[in-house]
């Protein structure tokens, strides 16, 4: 977790998807449509295939601007090479990892 | 609002707290941050480009994927700097309104939830698990009987089957080691939520996710929220668990937006 760095820096650290998860009071679910509440103007509903498909060209964004200081890993996703940056305060572990 | 080009302007709104803390990120497409102060509270907001009176341009926009993505994190970036300075309840992400007046009248309407949800997330985190099935994990306890006799076809077909009754053993001990995580999480925060697992299409890993829990957890207690997650992690055969935070509390707020449908489940 980097506590000390600021929060515009730590904002490029979250990946797309789970802050779409979190910002998209409808959740993220690949089956359907999203539906996007706009107060007080209608709702909108946009194609999650649409996002997923183009999910690298949305990452390639955030991730040039990282600082080559900050951890990001790489790994393939979403079929046809795209890739998906994942958080530097993203900690995983597994049951046989010794921490 | 009319801006010069004739383009018609919303008011984004990012986050509400109690104090007008100056912040110093810009807010969707690079906009200025603004306060609107309203019912003793103070909303955050931008102002962007909407469209005519059913928000064409907008709704455009949202629908462009990379628009999107860089308006959630533009949006986050607004949330997270707030939160920086006390209790925040963030915004869902594209909670516009035409001008202030109408997000003053919101901010009246929804006066008393809100006051209510600054008091419950001050102090507090959410935190983000996601639990993976394991690959790897042992097909689960008792082995398949080994086929004996009856000709290679039949070998085959009880060698198929008892791949297929593993792969549903493990899922099964993978969905209900995950109940239990998710059991023992909330017994650690003061308030827990479940997003809809992530699609392995969306989130590129190559295990199925059973398990995406949001947790507001006490600050101080932080460090024992870690550890148990971590504790929960050594002594999983069929899960593999991700820690996500510290993040805002998106999970934990009401909506001010006009969807009745969308907060209903969101709190489990």
């Amino acid at each position: 977790m980097t506590s000390d760095a600021s929060p515009a820096l730590r904002s490029r650290e979250v990946s797309l998807v789970d802050l779409l998860d979190r910002v998209l009071s409808a959740g993220v679910v690949i089956a359907g449509d999203i539906t996007i509440a706009i107060a007080d103007v209608d709702l909108v509903r946009i194609s999650l295939r649409a996002l997923v498909a183009s999910a690298s060209t949305v990452l390639g964004v955030a991730d040039e601007e990282r600082p080559p200081a900050i951890a990001a890993t790489r790994r393939p996703a979403i079929g046809g090479g795209a890739e998906q940056a994942t958080i530097a305060a993203d900690r995983q572990w597994a049951g046989d990892e010794r921490r | 609002m009319t801006g010069a080009t004739g383009e018609v302007w919303g008011v984004w709104l990012h986050a509400v707290a109690r104090e007008a803390t100056p912040i110093s990120v810009a807010g969707i497409g690079g906009a200025a941050v603004e306060v609107v102060r309203a019912a003793g509270l103070c909303a955050f907001v931008s102002r962007a480009v909407a469209g005519d009176d059913d928000a064409a341009v907008l709704r455009e926009r949202l629908e462009d994927p990379s628009w999107l993505g860089r308006a959630a994190f533009e949006h986050h970036r607004v949330v997270e700097a707030v939160a920086a300075a006390g209790p925040v309840v963030p915004a869902s992400l594209a909670t516009v309104y035409h001008d202030e007046s109408g997000l003053a009248a919101a901010l009246e309407r929804h006066r008393g939830e809100l006051a209510a949800a600054l008091d419950r997330v001050a102090g507090r985190t959410e935190w983000g698990v996601k639990a993976y099935e394991r690959a790897d994990a042992p097909a689960g306890s008792g082995a398949a009987p080994a086929a004996t006799g009856g000709g290679p076809g039949l070998a085959y077909l009880n060698r198929r089957r008892a791949e297929l009754s593993a792969r549903d053993r493990r899922h099964q001990e993978a969905a209900d080691a995950a109940a239990a995580v998710h059991d023992r999480l909330s017994h650690r925060a003061v308030a827990a939520a479940l997003h809809p697992p992530q699609d392995r299409r969306v989130s590129g890993e190559p295990d199925p996710m059973v398990l995406n829990g949001a947790y507001l957890v006490d600050d101080e207690r932080t460090e024992d929220f870690e550890r148990e997650v971590r504790a929960l992690a050594r002594g999983q055969a069929a899960l593999r668990l991700r820690l996500t935070g510290p993040w805002p509390p998106y999970s934990f707020v009401p909506a001010l937006a006009a969807a009745p449908h969308a907060q209903g489940d969101r709190q489990a």
